[in-house]
């Protein structure tokens, strides 16, 4: 049931990919694209602040399938695959909220503001981090799984309303821009860096359900008696 | 689930000095608040509807980590499980009685408030309906959460850890209409606030009542 992977090589060769795709796509756009004609050379934090928000997004409904996944089949390998998504994503929303900080100061003068993506992303960060803190306080696998879960689908289905509540009461953010808005020198680094993320968040997503069904497998597991003559 | 809510009524009866030291410690947050500000009127003022739902929201933890205090103690959770009733009507029997708990606690602290900050209103069938929508959008999912952190470890961290967050939307929309009702509502913005409140409510109240079989099933 557990540990059973049908290609061992492939999350290190999607690492591999993911990181290859990063530098080409950070170099065209640290190099080769041209400034953006108001906000200068600040602007080109875009290029990875975009991709990590929608991969954090895809991360966040990965761990949504899972939870749901296993809250109806009870079986533990989607548990390992939300604890994954859910740790990687909070990675990921955290990366976002540092970018975002770091774009605001030169561009609004300040770090942070209320706006409705940046307020509905810290929120988000700290909902699932406080899943991965239930996990951490639950012994029990079975019971772990299913609260996490159950926290997951609560959590998910808070975004929504997280995101509409907080634009109505404060706006500011950059309104979203579409490949037909944008010029192809723009866009070309963008599409590569987001799938540079989205292979690298892939492949930390298999590597991180890995290892947290191994421990799940050894938390179901009994305890080996032949082991114990050897340790004494 | 009528059942149900008559024993949380009488457990709540039986114990209501706890409910009174709720009280106190939420009138004693609303008057740390104060100090935050300094003794500017005004901005007191300003800032009242937000001091009261922070005050609710801290005195709500206390209650509802109390909430299933009385079931977990002699394991009588699983007595309660095993009688011929669904669990989903256990969980709405707690989550009304403890919305009820909640909107007397918001009721009382409402004159403490009025005192402290003179944020007096006239639209006391809104302040009302604001305060009932908001302690049932904080019961909801606090309820459930508590059902799960009951039995964790580290209970008293993780039930606001998990429920703040959450409820980030019910709080926002809470202060801004009781705002709007301290303040005046020139725009009628307050319409749109109570219907965020109430599609809160909605989607939590069935959604938790949904998932909370899965929670104590053993």
């Amino acid at each position: 049931m557990l540990a059973n992977h049908r290609f061992p090589k492939l999350p290190y060769a999607l690492v591999a990919l993911g990181a290859l795709c990063l530098l080409a796509g950070s170099y065209l756009g640290l190099f080769v694209a041209p400034p953006e004609h108001y906000m200068g050379n600040v602007q080109r934090i875009m290029y990875v602040h975009v991709p990590t928000a929608w991969n954090d997004m895809l991360a966040l409904t990965f761990a949504f399938f899972c939870a749901v996944m296993f809250l109806f089949k009870s079986d533990f390998k989607w548990d390992a695959r939300m604890e994954a998504a859910i740790e990687v994503g909070i990675l990921l929303a955290f990366l976002l909220c540092c970018q975002g900080a770091i774009w605001a100061k030169p561009t609004w003068g300040v770090w942070w503001d209320w706006d409705p993506r940046l307020t509905t992303t810290a929120v988000l960060l700290f909902a699932f981090a406080g899943i991965l803190a239930l996990r951490r306080f639950v012994d029990d696998p079975v019971k772990r799984g299913v609260w996490s879960a159950v926290a997951t689908v609560i959590a998910y289905v808070d975004v929504p309303i997280v995101y509409y509540s907080v634009r109505w009461w404060n706006s500011l953010h950059q309104v979203q821009s579409s490949p037909s808005t944008v010029s192809s020198q723009f866009y070309l680094p963008l599409r590569l860096n987001a799938f540079g993320v989205l292979f690298l968040m892939t492949g930390f997503i298999m590597l991180r359900a890995r290892i947290a069904s191994r421990r799940l497998a050894s938390e179901l597991a009994p305890p080996p008696q032949e082991l114990e003559g050897e340790l004494v | 689930m009528i059942t149900a809510l008559r024993k949380e009524f009488l457990l709540q009866w039986r114990t209501r000095a706890q409910a009174v030291a709720v009280f106190v410690f939420g009138a004693t947050a609303l008057l740390l608040f104060s100090f935050a500000i300094g003794p500017n009127s005004a901005a007191l003022r300003q800032h009242a509807a937000g001091f009261l739902w922070l005050g609710l929201l801290l005195s709500s933890t206390l209650t509802l980590s109390e909430s299933f205090l009385a079931e977990m103690e002699n394991r009588a959770f699983e007595g309660l499980l095993l009688l011929p009733v669904s669990p989903r009507a256990l969980y709405y029997g707690k989550a009304v009685a403890n919305a009820i708990q909640l909107i007397v606690l918001g009721i009382a602290l409402v004159p403490v408030m009025v005192v402290l900050y003179d944020a007096g209103t006239t639209e006391i069938p809104m302040l009302l309906l604001v305060i009932a929508l908001g302690a049932a959008g904080i019961s909801a999912p606090g309820t459930l959460y508590s059902a799960m952190t009951s039995q964790a470890r580290a209970k008293q961290t993780l039930l606001p850890l998990l429920l703040f967050p959450l409820i980030v939307p019910v709080l926002l929309a809470s202060v801004k209409a009781t705002s709007l009702a301290i303040l005046g509502d020139p725009m009628g913005q307050a319409t749109s606030w109570i219907l965020l409140l109430v599609a809160f409510n909605g989607i939590y109240w069935s959604l938790c009542g949904l998932l909370f079989d899965r929670v104590v099933e053993d």
